[in-house]
């Protein structure tokens, strides 16, 4: 992108322009925002990984360890809905999208700030409400909260539905508001076919999350009323059917595995061209299949429901319409490494989480072809085998690509360049961690070691050591990964304005950015990703 | 909140101008509807396969509904989704003193559909005809018929909190109205309470066939 008027001023930007705890708490700068998302959603990613180590931890050994049976229910409940509702889905849109998107359009702030400052602290009141079970009863039904056992669970259930319900608005509403921002404050120039790939990533998720959250809030609705009430709607003895809450509430986080992959894939498609030096490859195509995959995202809730007792009919146009899943998004992943061929490699720590994904991430797809066959998934309903599949997209595809993206704006963000040798370290332990922690529970599924109970069969035990042994490495991957920020940010080297020499807007101005994002009104003349140019070798730390 | 007459009214610093504030906000807002379709369109998903589930005991029990009073209410709505319109037109042309008159008029008219919905549900309380496992009216004695009324309250109850947010936005903008606070180059917010509230009376449209006259 060309800015012949670009004169970067330095000196007051959005950390040092006004202090104390209260004039964060109260911003409705987006940057603000979204750093106030990071460190949330990061908190709870926290606490969710020590309840994913508990769970491992119980499972090294057959029998019962450290954990009483009824008590790995809550644990392996308490780590599915905190990293599902309040970190994933928020973690890419709310945290770097809130501080990228404006930037990278132009603008100043997102269309309504105080509609987002609002959705921050709904946001933290549902987390308020469903983690205050932590202290009552807890939790027990599984994050899905299937019917009847949610009715009738002596658990905290109910606060942890209603903190669900809560949690909702506040992704509706960035949502709306990015969706608004997108339509209307892009600066001069910078046209629909110029727009960077993170941001029709951003926009096509945030349509799912305006379609199909409002249906979650009414599904969770119905069996917080359910549970309190008894309205019967979901209860077979009067008349209800508990298989009518599956639909609706797959309706909704079918969909939303869209919104944890979609930003991921985002912010591989921004990463991968900065460090190959090379325009993205197939952009129209790219975006197409962006939307593509948000389409189909509506039409496959079926597919958790094969043996619920849906009519095989619908079983088969389910699984066909899952498998045209696998066309965008094989789209994107030829995309993106035509992309890398021939490119000039700069192996920085997010080129480095990009590899990992492309990788990881390749073997969850190729794995839920798998589980859309029917008379597959019929054999691996309820195994590990799905956990393994889940963890490879969720972890291996939106958490790394998160690291990816949070290493490639961590200098826009704070100014600050990281060190690359104990970010490498970090993220190698992360992608074995990954790997030999999630590897053998595709094995132990195939074997038939069923999900969710707290004991196994002693010829599982080799396996289920490696895959805990994993989870430390993992956990070693983490904690060094999130040391080293947190030096960053305090010892770091200055990082300068444009260190990856990346063409987007949010990289032309300074880092971190001003108050008003840029000192100058930017405006739009090439492609986003035009790497051939002189402009393409400006980058200074690369 | 300081009150601010329409004529300075600035917009916000990140919009270039009063227009683009305007488009970005009727936007917002028609989007917001669209998530208000989909929260519905739950409910009326529940209430359609109930129905398919259970199509004589749906039939018997709307017959307990007194279709007279939903038309009256329906009535209502429709009239005050017209004084509604009549407001955001007089705002358009600065006529404050109509502005308020008619946003009044809506305000009575959503007032009067919460006392006529009152009277049917204290009805249905004194009955018995209750939700789901609540349900102890007499002379229906089919099994299922506490799901028409887990319906009937779940759908109509849901409406209710609409319709009363939609009276608290009303009088917001009364109030707003009365300081002046709306003329041609202003009048975002009522036209705004404006698409939510006609939204309020469409659901209701829908609601009065599904409920009162299954057949």
């Amino acid at each position: 992108m060309s800015h012949a008027n670009a004169e970067v001023v330095h000196g007051d930007n959005y950390i040092n322009h006004s202090k104390g705890i209260k004039s964060w708490l109260l911003t409705l700068d987006h940057k603000r925002i979204g750093i106030m998302y990071l460190f949330t959603t990061l908190t709870m990613f926290l606490i969710g990984g020590i309840f994913a180590l508990g769970i491992r931890l119980e499972l090294f050994s057959p029998g019962m360890q450290f954990l009483k049976p009824d008590q790995y229910n809550r644990f392996f409940t308490y780590h599915g809905a905190i990293m599902v509702f309040m970190v994933i889905i928020p973690l890419i849109p709310a945290a770097i999208g809130n501080f990228v998107l404006p930037m990278m359009i132009g603008a100043k702030d997102v269309a309504f700030p105080r509609w987002n400052l609002f959705s921050y602290y709904v946001y933290i009141t549902g987390i308020v409400v469903a983690v205050s079970t932590l202290f009552l009863k807890g939790v027990d039904t599984g994050w899905t909260f299937y019917t009847p056992y949610s009715i009738r669970s002596s658990s905290s259930a109910t606060l942890v539905l209603l903190g669900a319900f809560i949690m909702g608005f506040s992704s509706i509403l960035t949502g709306l508001n990015f969706i608004v921002t997108i339509h209307k404050l892009r600066a001069p120039g910078l046209t629909w076919d110029r727009l960077p790939l993170f941001l029709w990533a951003i926009y096509a998720t945030s349509v799912i999350q305006i379609l199909a959250t409002p249906v979650l809030a009414i599904t969770l609705l119905l069996a917080l009323l359910e549970r309190v009430l008894g309205i019967g709607i979901f209860d077979p003895k009067l008349g209800g059917d508990p298989v009518l809450f599956q639909h609706f509430f797959w309706f909704y986080s079918h969909p939303a595995v869209y919104i944890m992959i979609l930003p991921a894939m985002g912010v591989i498609s921004e990463v991968l061209p900065v460090f190959s030096r090379k325009p993205i490859f197939g952009y129209k195509m790219i975006a197409a299949a962006t939307f593509g995959i948000a389409l189909v995202s509506f039409l496959v809730w079926g597919h958790h429901l094969f043996v619920s007792g849906q009519s095989a009919f619908a079983n088969f146009v389910f699984s066909l319409l899952t498998m045209f899943v696998a066309i965008p998004t094989g789209v994107k992943v030829f995309g993106w490494l035509g992309t890398l061929y021939k490119g000039s490699l700069r192996f920085n720590t997010p080129l480095l989480y990009a590899f990992g994904f492309l990788f990881v991430f390749t073997i969850g797809g190729l794995t839920g072809v798998m589980l859309a066959t029917i008379s597959v998934d019929v054999h691996l309903t309820d195994t590990y085998f799905v956990i393994a599949h889940f963890h490879y997209v969720m972890v291996g595809g939106s958490i790394l690509a998160f690291l990816a993206g949070l290493h490639y704006w961590f200098p826009k963000f704070s100014g600050k360049m990281y060190s690359e040798g104990p970010a490498k370290v970090g993220a190698w332990f992360v992608m074995i961690g990954f790997n030999v922690t999630f590897f053998p529970q595709f094995i132990l599924g195939v074997l038939g070691m069923p999900r969710r109970y707290a004991d196994y069969l002693p010829q599982f035990t080799t396996l289920n050591r490696i895959s805990t042994f994993g989870s430390w490495l993992l956990a070693i991957g983490f904690v060094t990964t999130a040391i080293n920020l947190i030096y960053a940010l305090k010892k770091g080297a200055k990082a300068g304005d444009n260190p990856w020499g990346a063409l987007t807007l949010e990289w032309q101005t300074a880092s971190p950015p001003p108050m008003e994002n840029f000192n100058y009104d930017p405006v739009v003349k090439e492609d986003p990703y035009d790497y051939r140019g002189a402009k393409a070798l400006m980058g200074s730390n690369v | 909140m300081a009150h601010v007459p329409a004529a300075e009214h600035h917009h916000a610093h990140h919009f270039s101008s009063g227009v683009e504030e305007f488009d970005a906000c009727k936007q917002g807002v028609w989007i917001f509807l669209v998530t208000e379709v989909l929260f519905f369109s739950g409910l009326f998903l529940a209430y359609a396969v109930l129905r398919v589930f259970h199509p004589e005991m749906m039939h018997k029990a709307h017959k307990l509904l007194d279709w007279r009073l939903g038309g009256l209410n329906t009535l209502i709505l429709i009239f005050s989704s017209l004084t509604m319109a009549l407001s955001v037109s007089a705002a358009q042309r600065g006529d404050n003193k109509k502005v308020i008159r008619y946003l009044w008029v809506t305000f009575v008219c959503a007032f009067g559909f919460l006392i006529v919905k009152f009277f049917e549900y204290r009805h249905k309380f004194l009955e018995g005809m209750l939700p789901g496992a609540h349900y102890t009216y007499p002379h229906l004695t089919e099994k299922t018929a506490g799901l028409f009324f887990t319906c009937y309250f779940v759908m109509t109850g849901i409406h209710g909190i609409h319709v009363i947010v939609g009276m608290g936005l009303i009088y917001w903008l009364i109030r707003r109205a009365k300081h002046g606070e709306f003329g041609p180059n202003y009048f975002t917010p009522v036209e705004a309470t404006g698409l939510y509230w006609h939204f309020v009376d469409l659901v209701w449209i829908y609601l009065f066939p599904l409920l009162y006259l299954v057949s």
